[in-house]
């Protein structure tokens, strides 16, 4: 009699719990299991962290050769003391995987293409290019270099790894980060490989734009001919003020790169070629990743003891890509940011001096062109004869599908990245093989450990000597007063456009003819100007030996302000270098806005363009929060470049690189007839800088009545800065930031990217430190300490760093909690 | 009397069961199962006290947290989910589904009983 209705009630119980366990799709994600995900003992409730959270622990490790105290602090930074070093970095795995292991596992992922293998194959395209430009390649090869040569780092790397798997593995599974409920995966156990993917993508992000910028600027010479490009494309950049200061004589090169003969013609391609067949980049690293360091040395200052500055501009993220911590062993005493994923720390100061980084910018991925014999890809032409490849296979898994493999052919050039089989619409099968730096075995995080425990100037140029990829900019100050700044990282040594677009490769003509010697990459120390800086732009003037790259990837305008303003400081105090990194003061629209009033015909403009064009000549040139002048003067600039140069560019179906702002501006202050002014659309008439400035003007007047509309003037309602989570959902992120800058600006926040960490050191016998960015110890989205600096950076205040003996810190009315992480219980 | 001690039976062995983090989350639904066929009720009162069980102390649980929480993490989820970043709504789908659940185990349940007895 009941037999039906319990039969029935059974089906809709299984069927029910079921449908909450299986993954739905909310839009176009896949959302977490409901059931699971609702759950609270399960859950994401479990990670509602308690706003009063004590973060008091006792954990014990076989893994531990002594006892080691950590003392958190009231911003819940990690202040490590240990007896061993291998402890400390133990330590500091355990609580980089505490507090961030979501985003350790995920960043990994994206380096190694495995992607796909939880988000499925949307993420293919992604996966598929970090497999072929050989970032798993390039990290087992440093991995056994450093296996085989180096034990105190092969020691360095196992602490931090075990530790990290320490937390792992007493992961209860309802306490797994917010994120692998969301997307519905657990964590696999840390390696060392892990840690060099993890540098390999710093590498990819920080160099990986020439694997795009190489094709790009092919394809543009190929649409425009050499010679136009080579105009629109300049390497001269009149108004660079280099790192090294301009007139610095350099030692006789020892090595001195010769352009092949042929070079014209087979590579240059001045003679118009009509081939026209480049392929494209599923993703490219921001143009922006940049930063800006300096230091003062003690004749400037106040105190009289130098003072370091530091602030890398990257992506900006949730969780951040940093995480502060203090180690403290019986070899050194160190604070700054740290990666999650690396041990060490990577920006930061110690009892005796401070460093920080900048990029380089220098072109270290280069394009062969590959001529296989046949379709098997077994053999290809060099030399005058077939060489054999050998083969690569990369097996990408597929949530829900099936595996991807990847059968790259390898070349003595490197992993060949295009060919038959990863092509594009526009690629028409070529073949192409990628040499690039980063593909021949690093020393792993060596230089930063070193940098760590470094005394003096002697030990900073021994640590960084050994830093091979991606090429940095290392600035330092001591507490004995030297300052200095080298450019170190394996630098090719170019001809003049070597590198800039796919090169021939089929015989050695056009190989690399060596890596700079690390004594000849531009260096400078205790100058008389009293300052060392860099913000991206050319290290040197073109008196330097070697060719650094093409000018597009050296930002000019940042430089300039900083040198600006640093030449006319004295007496500085740490509170004058915070207003230093957060200035909003825009040198380019100084230079450029007048040039465009010389040409802007004010009384023929319509009576709206009229009063952008005032709004933009009130601006008083700095880009805060409330300015409307900026965004008037972007827009309207952005719009003459557009008439400019867009019927130049226009028509072309495969993306082209866009010319730098310097190229025009160049041209306004000139003064000159300059040909590339002419619409070349229109046929009866010779347009020149005038008509299309003034073209430029009432076209932005149209957008900017449009902002105006919807109230987005004032430049951060216009910029809409935000700090992104990882998965880029925007309720883990945090949105339209009232926060100034942008590029060409110090300040250099825009959309999502500036300032990621920002750093001041008073080199004083007790050190002053401040410093934050912009995002929170805790990755956690359900802890208050998710995005605490949040406010406070984008409000350009900093934090007052505590770096204190244990025996201070532990009094200090700001640490707040104890973990004691002991070998056995005793 | 039995209805009261079924939901305190059923809420109870919930929580307890969920303390196992490796278990799975709806291991409830044997919990719930095992207590209607150990204390007959009717269908429509072994499915409340089911409900009632699993969905107060779903809902209990998750308020205590969300108020020692300030609401951090519940008003994301509930703009990914998306309830229009409301934890009060929230909370009461998470109740919703441990209650409906909690209550269809129990009717299950309810009706291996009422069967061997006929």
């Amino acid at each position: 009699m009941r037999l039906l209705p319990l039969i029935a009630s059974a089906i809709v119980t299984t069927a029910l719990v079921f449908t909450l366990n299986i993954q739905l799709k909310i839009g176009n994600a896949k959302a977490p299991k409901l059931g699971y995900f609702l759950s609270p003992q399960h859950g994401f409730w479990k990670n509602a962290e308690k706003i009063d959270a004590n973060f008091d622990a006792s954990i014990v490790a076989n893994e531990l050769q002594g006892n080691v105290d950590v003392y958190v602090d009231d911003r819940l930074v990690p202040h490590i003391y240990a007896d061993h070093d291998q402890d400390a970095y133990f330590v500091q795995g355990y609580l980089h995987a505490k507090f961030r292991l979501w985003q350790m596992d995920f960043e990994t992922r994206v380096a190694s293409g495995r992607l796909s293998e939880i988000a499925g194959a949307d993420k293919l395209p992604i996966d598929r290019m970090f497999r072929r430009l050989g970032m798993v390649y390039g990290a087992e090869k440093t991995e056994a270099n450093i296996n085989e040569t180096n034990p105190t780092m092969k020691a360095t790397v196992d602490a931090y790894t075990a530790g990290v798997n320490a937390y792992i593995k007493q992961l209860d599974p309802a306490d797994l980060p917010f994120e692998f409920k969301l997307m519905n995966y657990a964590p696999e156990d840390w390696t060392p490989k892990k840690t060099y993917l993890f540098l390999m993508f710093m590498s990819y992000d920080l160099t990986g734009r020439s694997a795009s910028v190489d094709l790009q600027m092919t394809n543009t010479r190929d649409y425009l001919g050499y010679d136009l490009f080579d105009k629109l494309y300049t390497n001269h950049q009149d108004s660079l003020d280099p790192i090294i200061p301009k007139g610095t004589v350099y030692e006789k090169p020892s090595i001195v790169p010769v352009k092949p003969l042929n070079a014209d013609s087979a590579y240059l391609h001045k003679a118009n070629s009509l081939s026209f067949n480049t392929v494209d980049m599923p993703e490219a690293p921001d143009k922006n990743n940049g930063s800006n360091n300096w230091a003062v040395a003690g004749s400037k200052t106040k105190s009289g003891r130098p003072i370091l500055c530091s602030d890398p501009h990257l992506g900006l993220n949730l969780p951040s890509l940093w995480y502060e911590i203090q180690i403290t062993t019986p070899t050194h005493s160190t604070y700054g940011a740290s990666f999650p994923g690396s041990p060490a720390v990577i920006i930061g100061f110690n009892d005796s001096l401070a460093w920080g980084v900048t990029n380089a910018g220098r072109d270290v991925l280069d394009y062969y062109e590959i001529k296989f014999k046949d379709s098997s890809r077994n053999e290809y032409w060099f030399n005058g004869a077939w060489k054999a490849t050998t083969k690569r296979t990369e097996v990408i898994k597929v949530k829900d599908s099936l595996d991807v493999v990847e059968d790259i052919a390898m070349t003595h050039w490197g992993p060949t990245m295009f060919d038959a089989h990863y092509q594009n619409t526009q690629s028409n099968g070529r073949n192409l093989a990628v040499q690039w730096t980063a593909l021949t075995a690093s020393t792993g995080v060596e230089t930063f450990y070193l940098l760590n425990r470094a005394k003096n100037y002697d030990d900073y140029l021994h640590a960084i000597s050994l830093w091979t990829c991606p090429g940095q900019n290392f600035v330092l100050a001591t507490k004995s007063g030297d300052i200095a700044i080298k450019q170190q990282g394996s630098f090719v040594a170019r001809w003049e456009r070597q590198g800039d677009f796919i090169m021939p490769g089929e015989d050695t003509s056009f190989q690399w003819q060596g890596i700079i010697p690390t004594n000849e990459n531009p260096m400078i120390k205790n100058p008389e100007r009293g300052f060392v800086s860099s913000a991206n732009q050319k290290s040197t003037d073109a008196s330097y030996p070697y060719y650094l790259g093409a000018a597009s990837a050296f930002p000019l305008y940042r430089g300039i302000s900083v040198n600006m303003r640093l030449k006319n400081m004295s007496q500085i105090t740490p509170e004058d270098m915070q207003s230093l990194q957060t200035d909003n003061y825009n040198v380019f629209a100084a230079t450029a806005r007048p040039a465009l009033m010389k040409y802007i015909q004010v009384d023929k403009l319509s009576s709206d363009a009229k009063r952008m064009v005032n709004e933009m000549t009130n601006w008083d040139l700095y880009n805060s929060v409330n300015a409307k002048g900026i965004t008037c003067f972007k827009i309207i600039w952005d719009s003459v470049e557009q008439a400019v140069w867009g019927d130049e560019l226009s028509g072309s179906a495969i993306p082209l690189l866009k010319p730098d702002a310097y190229v025009l501006l160049d041209q306004m202050l000139k003064d000159t007839n300059w040909s590339i002014a002419d619409d070349i659309s229109t046929k009866d008439k010779v347009e020149n800088l005038k008509d299309q400035v003034n073209l430029g003007v009432e076209k932005a007047t149209e957008k900017l009545l449009a902002l105006e509309k919807e109230n987005k003037l004032a430049w951060a309602l216009f910029k809409a800065t935000r700090v992104l989570h990882l998965t880029k959902t925007p309720a883990l992120s945090r949105l339209d930031l009232p926060i100034g800058g942008g590029v060409n600006i110090i300040n250099a926040t825009t959309e999502n990217h500036g300032p990621s960490w920002r750093m001041v050191v008073h080199l004083t016998d007790e050190i002053e430190a401040y410093g934050l960015y912009p995002g929170g110890q805790s990755g956690n989205p359900g802890s208050p300490y998710y995005d605490t600096f949040v406010n406070y950076w984008a409000a350009g205040k900093y934090y007052r760093l505590l770096f204190l003996s244990k025996d201070k810190l532990k009094q200090s009315e700001r640490t707040k909690w104890h973990m004691q992480f002991q070998k056995s219980n005793s | 009397m039995k209805f009261i001690i079924s939901i305190l039976l059923v809420a109870l062995l919930t929580y307890a069961i969920g303390i196992y983090g490796n278990l799975p989350w709806w291991s409830f639904v044997i919990t719930n199962l095992l207590i209607a066929v150990a204390i007959p009720q009717k269908p429509l009162m072994a499915f409340a006290a089911g409900a009632i069980g699993v969905g107060l102390l779903w809902a209990g649980l998750a308020l205590g947290i969300d108020l020692a929480n300030n609401h951090i993490l519940s008003t994301k989820v509930a703009t990914i989910l998306p309830l229009k970043g409301s934890y009060s709504s929230l909370i009461i789908l998470t109740a919703l589904v441990g209650a409906i659940l909690g209550g269809l185990a129990s009717l299950t349940g309810s009706f291996v009983r009422a069967h061997k007895g006929a």
